[in-house]
C-alpha cells in the first residue's frame, strides 16, 4: 500500500527522523509506538506534506508514485488522511459547508458525480448520529468551539465521509473518556474493509483492545527499532521502551 | 512558507482593466467660476443650481483636506483634474448606446439588455460622467416612483431638488462634499411616494472611463411615509496608472414608517502590486432617519480602490428608527482603507447595528472609524457594534478607532471587537483534507463576512463572492 524508504526529516535545524523504513499493508493496522519526541507525529506531517517538517533524504511511495513531490491536497486526493492530533478550529467556516466542499472535490478529482447539498446532509447526519455527535455540530464552525472530545469526533467523521485509502490518527485517543474512545473506535472499525490501511499513533493500550492491531512499530530517535504483532504491547507496557534499547 | 503563497494569491492581476474608446467632450483640466459654469452651461441648468455650486465652491476654497484619517497620499493638485467628461451624443434610446460602452458593461458582466429587465432590475447605468440609459423608468411611474439621473431631476423636478438636495450632506459639509457640490455632473434621484413599496431592486452602475476624469455623482433618494425601495450600487473601474479622484455624495432621506436598503459593492482599480495608480475614494454617504419608524441600512464590500475613505452614517432623528451598517473592507496589495459609520442617535427608542468586517492581506492598510453618539433626549437607545479583524500575512495592518459618546444615561451601548489571522495552521487542515490552497483562503474569508453578505439582496451577494474571489484568487495552481 505505501512504502516508507529511508526517510530523514527535519523541523527547524533539528534532526527528527533519521532514516524511516516502514511498509503499510493494505487492510492491516499498524501501530506505532515510541516515547516522546521519537518522531512519530513528525513521521505524520512528512507523508502528509506538513509545512514545518523537511524531508531531505528518502521517498514515500505510493500508487506507485513518489508523494513526497505532490501538494498537499494532491496527496489527500490520492486517499490520504490524517486526524490532527489538534484539529485547529477555523471559527466562520461551517462544518458541513466545509466537509462537502472536501468531499466535492474529492468527487471531482476522481470524475466522480458530485455530492449535492441535500445527498450531503442526509450523509452527514447519519454518520454524526453514529458517532453520538451532537447534531447542532453540522451548522457550527468548523471545530469552533469544540471541546476536546468533539473535535476528535469530528476527525472521524470526516474521516468516514471522506473514505480515504491511508488513514493515518495521530494520538486519536488522547483526552477522550470512555464514551468518546468507544465512539472513535467504533468509527475506525466500520472503516476496516480488508482494503483501507491504518497508521495509528497511541501512547496507550487503552484505544488498541478496540481496535486490534496487526503490527506494531516502535519509533525511537528517529527510526523504527521495533516490528513485532500485538504482543509487543505487553512487553512495552510491563517494560517500557528501556527494555529495547538493550535489545537493539 | 504558505504565507508567500496567500501573498500570491491575493496579488492577482486586476480584471477588470481594460479601456474603451468613446468620443469624450472633456472639459480642460482645472477648477473655477466659469468652469463650473461651464458644467452649468453643457447640462443646462438653471441658475439657482449655478448659484448653489459656485456656493459650494467659495466654501471648498477655503477649506483643507482632511488628514485625520490611517491614509497616506502624496499631495493631489486639484487643478490639474478635469471637472467634465461626457460622451459625445446623449442616446435615447439602448440602439444608440455606443457599442464600445456596451462591450465594457458585457466585459463587467453588466447586462444592460433585456435579460436584466426580465430579471426585474432597472438599471440606471452612468458612464463616466452622464447617464447612458435608463430602463424601467416607466414601469416605475405608474408607481409614481421617480427613478431617474440627477440631471433630469434638476430639470424636471425643482421643487424636491429644492427642498432635499444638501439637505442631509450640506454643501459645505467637509471637503470633499464641498468640492462634490461644486461640481458634480451626474448620479441618480430616486423617489418613493407614500405608501408604495418598490417592486424591484433598483441599480447604478459608476464606472470612470476618460483619463484624469475625476467623478463626482450625486445620489439622493427619497423614502416618503411608509415606502421601501432597496438600492443597489456597483463600481468598478478600468486600469489607469495615474490615481484618479472619486468623491461621491449620497443622501438618503427617510419619512415616517419608510425604509431604504442601499447596498454598495465598490470595485474601483487598486494599483498595482508596487502601489502605483488606483482610484482615491473619498466618499460622503449619510441618511436621516426623518420619520418614527423609519429605517436605513448600509451594507458595503468594499474592495477596490487604493484608498477608501468612507464613512456611511445615519442620523436616527424620528422616534424608534434604526440604523444599520454592515461592512466588508478588504486591502491588499497597497490599498488602504478607513471606513466606518457614524449613528447619531436623536430620537428616543432608536437603534443601531454596525458590523464590521476589515480584511487586510499583503501590505493593505484597514481602520474602522465609527462614531456612536448618543444625544439627550435619546431615551433608551441602543446600540451594538461588533468590529472583525482578519490578517492574511505579516506586513499588513488593522485598526479600530471606535467613539462612544453618551449623554444619555438610559442608553445601552455594546462592543466587541476581534482580530485574527488566517494562519499556516488553519491553510494547511483544509489543503489537508483535499481542498486547493485558493479554495481554503477564500473559504476562510467568505466565513469571515458571512453576517454581512447575508444582508445584501442575493444578486449582489453572488457578485460580492466573486468579487472577493477575485481579489483573493488567482495564480497559485
Amino acid at each position: 500500500m505505501m512504502q516508507i524508504k529511508n526517510i530523514h526529516a527535519k523541523i527547524g535545524d533539528n534532526d527528527i527522523l533519521k532514516g524511516v523504513n516502514l511498509t503499510l499493508e493494505a487492510g492491516k493496522v499498524h501501530v506505532i509506538m515510541g516515547p516522546n519526541g521519537a518522531g512519530k507525529s513528525t513521521l505524520t506531517k512528512a507523508i502528509v506534506g506538513h509545512y514545518d517538517v523537511k524531508v531531505t533524504e528518502g521517498e514515500v511511495i505510493y500508487k506507485g508514485k513518489d508523494i513526497l513531490k505532490m501538494p498537499p491536497e494532491e496527496r489527500a486526493l490520492e486517499g490520504i488522511f490524517l486526524s490532527f492530533q489538534n484539529p485547529v478550529e477555523v471559527a466562520g467556516v461551517n462544518n458541513a459547508y466545509f466537509l462537502r466542499t472536501a468531499l466535492n472535490a474529492k468527487e471531482k478529482y476522481h470524475n466522480q458525480k458530485e455530492t449535492n447539498a441535500a445527498e450531503f446532509l442526509k450523509l452527514m447526519k447519519v454518520h454524526v448520529e453514529q458517532l453520538g455527535m451532537n447534531t447542532d455540530m453540522i451548522a457550527r464552525g468548523l471545530n469552533d468551539g469544540f471541546s476536546g472530545g468533539e473535535k476528535k469526533r469530528n476527525e472521524i467523521l470526516q474521516m468516514e465521509i471522506l473514505q480515504p485509502d491511508v488513514i493515518i490518527l495521530d494520538e486519536i485517543d488522547s483526552g477522550l473518556d470512555i464514551d468518546a474512545l468507544k465512539a472513535v473506535s467504533e468509527g475506525i472499525n466500520r472503516m476496516k474493509d480488508g482494503k483501507k490501511t491504518f497508521l495509528v499513533i497511541t501512547h496507550y493500550r487503552r484505544i488498541l483492545d478496540y481496535i486490534h492491531p496487526d503490527y506494531i512499530h516502535v519509533l525511537q530517535d528517529g527510526k523504527i527499532v521495533k516490528t513485532g504483532g500485538p504482543e509487543l504491547v505487553d512487553i512495552l507496557e510491563s517494560q517500557g521502551y528501556h527494555a529495547l534499547q538493550k535489545d537493539t | 512558507m504558505a504565507t508567500e503563497k496567500v501573498d500570491k494569491i491575493v496579488s492577482q492581476e486586476y480584471q477588470l482593466g481594460f479601456s474603451v474608446d468613446v468620443i469624450a467632450d472633456t472639459l480642460p483640466p482645472g477648477l473655477s467660476e466659469s468652469v463650473i459654469a461651464m458644467i452649468c452651461a453643457k447640462k443646462n441648468e438653471p441658475q439657482w443650481m449655478y448659484d448653489l455650486r459656485v456656493k459650494a465652491f467659495h466654501k471648498w476654497e477655503t477649506m483643507k483636506e482632511p488628514h485625520w484619517a490611517h491614509i497616506h497620499y502624496p499631495p493631489i493638485d486639484y487643478q490639474a483634474i478635469s471637472y467634465f467628461s461626457a460622451p459625445k451624443k446623449a442616446p435615447n434610446s439602448l440602439d444608440e448606446v455606443d457599442e464600445n460602452i456596451l462591450a465594457a458593461y458585457a466585459k463587467l458582466g453588466i447586462p444592460l439588455e433585456e435579460q436584466k429587465m426580465l430579471q426585474g432590475i432597472a438599471v440606471d447605468a452612468v458612464f463616466d460622467s452622464v447617464s447612458v440609459k435608463t430602463t424601467y423608468s416607466e414601469t416605475l411611474k405608474e408607481k409614481g416612483i421617480i427613478f431617474c439621473s440627477i440631471s433630469e431631476a434638476i430639470s424636471d423636478y425643482p421643487e424636491m431638488i429644492q427642498e432635499y438636495l444638501f439637505s442631509v450632506v450640506p454643501s459645505t459639509d467637509n471637503y470633499f462634499a464641498a468640492l462634490n457640490a461644486a461640481v458634480f455632473t451626474d448620479g441618480t434621484f430616486v423617489y418613493i411616494p407614500k405608501g408604495v413599496r418598490c417592486p424591484m431592486e433598483l441599480s447604478t452602475y459608476f464606472r470612470i472611463n476618460a483619463k484624469n476624469t475625476g467623478q463626482f455623482e450625486r445620489t439622493l433618494i427619497i423614502a416618503d411615509e411608509g415606502s421601501y425601495v432597496s438600492y443597489n450600487e456597483g463600481c468598478s473601474a478600468p486600469q489607469r496608472d495615474e490615481n484618479q479622484l472619486h468623491a461621491a455624495v449620497v443622501e438618503l432621506i427617510i419619512k415616517k414608517d419608510a425604509q431604504i436598503k442601499y447596498s454598495t459593492i465598490q470595485n474601483w482599480y487598486p494599483g498595482d502590486e508596487n502601489g502605483k495608480g488606483g482610484i482615491y475614494n473619498f466618499v460622503t454617504k449619510r441618511a436621516l432617519c426623518d420619520g418614527e419608524n423609519s429605517k436605513v441600512s448600509w451594507t458595503q464590500v468594499e474592495t477596490g480602490s487604493a484608498i477608501t475613505w468612507k464613512y456611511p452614517s445615519c442620523i436616527l432623528k424620528g422616534d424608534n428608527s434604526v440604523g444599520e451598517f454592515y461592512s466588508v473592507a478588504i486591502t491588499s496589495k497597497h490599498q488602504q482603507a478607513d471606513t466606518g459609520t457614524k449613528m447619531i442617535h436623536i430620537g428616543k427608542n432608536t437603534r443601531s447595528t454596525i458590523i464590521s468586517k476589515g480584511i487586510s492581506a499583503m501590505r493593505g492598510e484597514n481602520s474602522y472609524r465609527g462614531l456612536v453618539k448618543i444625544l439627550p433626549k435619546a431615551d433608551k437607545a441602543r446600540n451594538f457594534s461588533q468590529c472583525d479583524s482578519l490578517l492574511i500575512g505579516s506586513d499588513c495592518g488593522a485598526h479600530t478607532f471606535p467613539y462612544l459618546e453618551s449623554q444619555n444615561p438610559s442608553a445601552q451601548i455594546e462592543h466587541e471587537a476581534t482580530t485574527s489571522k488566517i494562519n499556516d495552521e488553519q491553510l494547511f487542515y483544509l489543503r489537508q483534507r483535499g481542498i486547493s490552497e485558493e479554495n481554503a483562503v477564500s473559504m476562510i474569508v467568505h466565513g469571515f463576512c458571512k453576517e454581512v453578505f447575508a444582508q445584501l439582496p442575493m444578486e449582489f451577494a453572488v457578485e460580492a463572492k466573486e468579487l472577493l474571489n477575485l481579489t483573493l484568487e488567482g495564480s497559485v495552481g
